[in-house]
């Protein structure tokens, strides 16, 4: 919606931004969030005086409601950053959303005093505040979600990647010992990375143990058999090691076919069968 | 028509595929090696495909046709150098390229087509040294 | 919808431009190399039906956008002759030309969403979607 006549909000904001700034201060200085002591008075000070600069700018191009309009991008840009900041402070979203949401009794006070003779527009100037704060309000809880998400998983791959490492057994010789339970998109992030890591080392045998794993379903056991043609054609033979009498039985249950892949019981089997392929033997050392 | 170089190096024919390839490419390489491995009696042939971004059915179709025919020529094929990306791939599309060896790079290859009996793993384990 | 943009596919070479823009969109869209990859092989094996047996058609390339997930749509159009038994043509191995009968069956293995529709004598469509 665009509005005709200059709306009394604009006005309020260009003529009377100190006074609306001061009781804005008093309201954010007794929320929960100010409390918490971790923003300083004066940090407060300029985000305040900042917002109702962006606001008062944004809202001379006459767009009160669509904030995804580019004349809000600088105010939106504002408040991610600064949302961002907080959720590194450990503020909640709730907290965070109050910097917005606390300005709307003193810009209502100020409303209700311009307009004390016309209840009609008096309403229509509330009701626009109310929507263009409640979505500023809504998009700094936005941001802080996808912050959130972003860290997450951020932390669930480097996580993954610590769990799994691939190791030179020997030239040409590598390893994946596998541990706890693997789901299908865990499987399917080892299986590119142990992919990237034949191309860089160019070994010719990978060992995949799985002694450390309890349990294997379909979807799990096919991305184990994918690996191995993948690698396969990539011209790298692979051996799969410490298959658990009950995952040997899901397989077979499963109908999974591992005939082409060569198997052995243990680490050491599949090593030894790794060395001999290379023509290489351990003897002891007399 | 433009046209895949190939090398000669002794006994053994050396393909690098450097350029995204339309099919008539492909063809006539298919062709021109055949031709060139009864010209040269070639014992073998490595396809470096490292600089490959993709390989759909019909590339697929087209190297293990070169594998085929060669083989019937009394050559071996060896194709080298598949990315990673490209080999998740083709495992997801269905194609195996069984009949097809592979070996990580063109030195692995050379060394394959140079072993006697190099044909696959579980041969390796019966024949090789103890 | 967030952009598109339509590539025609004609001739085997034009196969080749489909791959080229396939990839530029994949790769402007942050998908990953391996998620590229079976994106420009589907449109690869989409492209290649459409120049051999649909008599040529057009490739439209769409960024969408569901909920906080992006996702790029191709959709191949031919007004070739179409297929009588579709479910015979998306069996692996089925193949009235010479070859492997694997495009069809395996752009749906290497995508998130396949959709197909064909009328005898009208033309095959076929509409792809991968999401990140
Ligand atoms: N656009 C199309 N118009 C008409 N028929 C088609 C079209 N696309 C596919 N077909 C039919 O479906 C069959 C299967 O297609 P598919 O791509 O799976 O295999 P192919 O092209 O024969 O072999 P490959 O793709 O493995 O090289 C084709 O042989 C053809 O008969
Ligand atoms: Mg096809």
């Amino acid at each position: 919606m665009v509005l005709k006549s200059k709306s009394v909000v604009a006005k309020i904001l260009e003529q009377d931004e100190t006074t609306l700034q001061t009781d804005w201060l008093k309201a954010l200085e007794n929320s929960d969030m100010y409390r918490k002591g971790v923003i300083r008075p004066a940090e407060l000070r300029d985000q305040c005086s900042e917002f109702l600069r962006l606001l008062r700018n944004a809202m001379q191009q006459g767009n009160l409601t669509e904030i995804q309009a580019p004349e809000w991008a600088n105010t939106r840009q504002f408040l991610a950053d600064m949302t961002r900041v907080r959720a590194q402070q450990g503020f909640s979203p709730q907290e965070t959303t109050t910097f917005v949401f606390s300005l709307k009794k003193p810009l209502f006070d100020r409303l209700w005093q311009e307009l004390p003779k016309d209840p009609q527009q008096l309403a229509e100037e509330v009701w626009n505040a109310t929507t263009l704060l409640d979505q500023l309000g809504l998009w700094t809880i936005e941001v802080f979600q996808k912050n959130r998400e972003e860290i997450i998983l951020r932390q669930q791959q480097d996580l993954l990647e610590l769990s799994t490492p691939v190791v030179k057994l020997w030239d040409s010789i590598l390893a994946l010992p596998m541990i706890g339970t693997l789901d299908s998109s865990r499987t399917q992030v080892v299986m590119e990375s142990l992919l990237q890591q034949i191309l860089e080392t160019e070994s010719q045998v990978v060992i995949i143990d799985i002694t450390g794993v309890p349990t294997v379903d379909t979807l799990v056991a096919q991305h184990l058999l994918k690996t191995v043609a993948a690698a396969r054609l990539m011209g790298t033979d692979c051996i799969i090691s410490g298959i658990r009498p009950q995952i040997a039985q899901t397989i077979v249950h499963l109908g999974v076919d591992l005939s082409e892949v060569t198997t052995k019981a243990s680490l050491a089997d599949a090593f030894a069968i790794a060395l001999k392929r290379q023509g290489l033997k351990i003897v002891a050392a007399s | 028509m433009e046209r895949i170089p190939i090398l000669q190096m002794g006994q053994f024919l050396l393909v690098t595929i450097q350029v995204d390839m339309h099919d008539r490419l492909a063809l006539a390489l298919q062709d021109d090696l055949t031709n060139r491995i009864v010209k040269t009696q070639a014992q073998g042939v490595l396809i470096d495909i490292s600089a490959l971004e993709i390989v759909d059915s019909f590339i697929g179709r087209i190297l293990g046709n070169i594998a085929t025919m060669s083989r019937i020529l009394d050559a071996d094929t060896v194709v080298v150098g598949m990315q990673p990306a490209v080999a998740i791939t083709l495992v997801e599309l269905g194609l195996s390229l069984t009949g097809v060896r592979t070996a990580i790079n063109v030195e692995q290859g050379m060394a394959l087509l140079r072993s006697p009996f190099g044909a696959s793993p579980e041969e390796r384990d019966t024949h090789a040294q103890t | 919808m967030l952009k598109h943009e339509v590539v025609e596919a004609r001739s085997s070479a034009d196969v080749l431009v489909v791959r080229q823009q396939a990839r530029a969109w994949a790769v402007e869209m942050g998908f990953s190399l391996v998620e590229q990859t079976k994106i420009v092989t589907a449109a690869s094996e989409l492209a290649r039906n459409m120049v051999d047996y649909g008599l040529g058609g057009t490739v439209e390339l769409e960024a969408i956008e569901n909920g906080s997930r992006k996702g790029l749509r191709l959709t191949f159009t031919d007004q070739g002759p179409g297929i009588s038994d579709l479910d015979l043509a998306m069996t692996d191995g089925y193949t009235t030309g010479n070859g492997l009968g694997l495009g069809l069956s395996g752009t749906k293995r290497l995508m998130h969403e396949f959709e197909i529709t064909s009328q005898v004598g009208q033309g095959t469509r076929v509409m792809i979607t991968r999401w990140r």
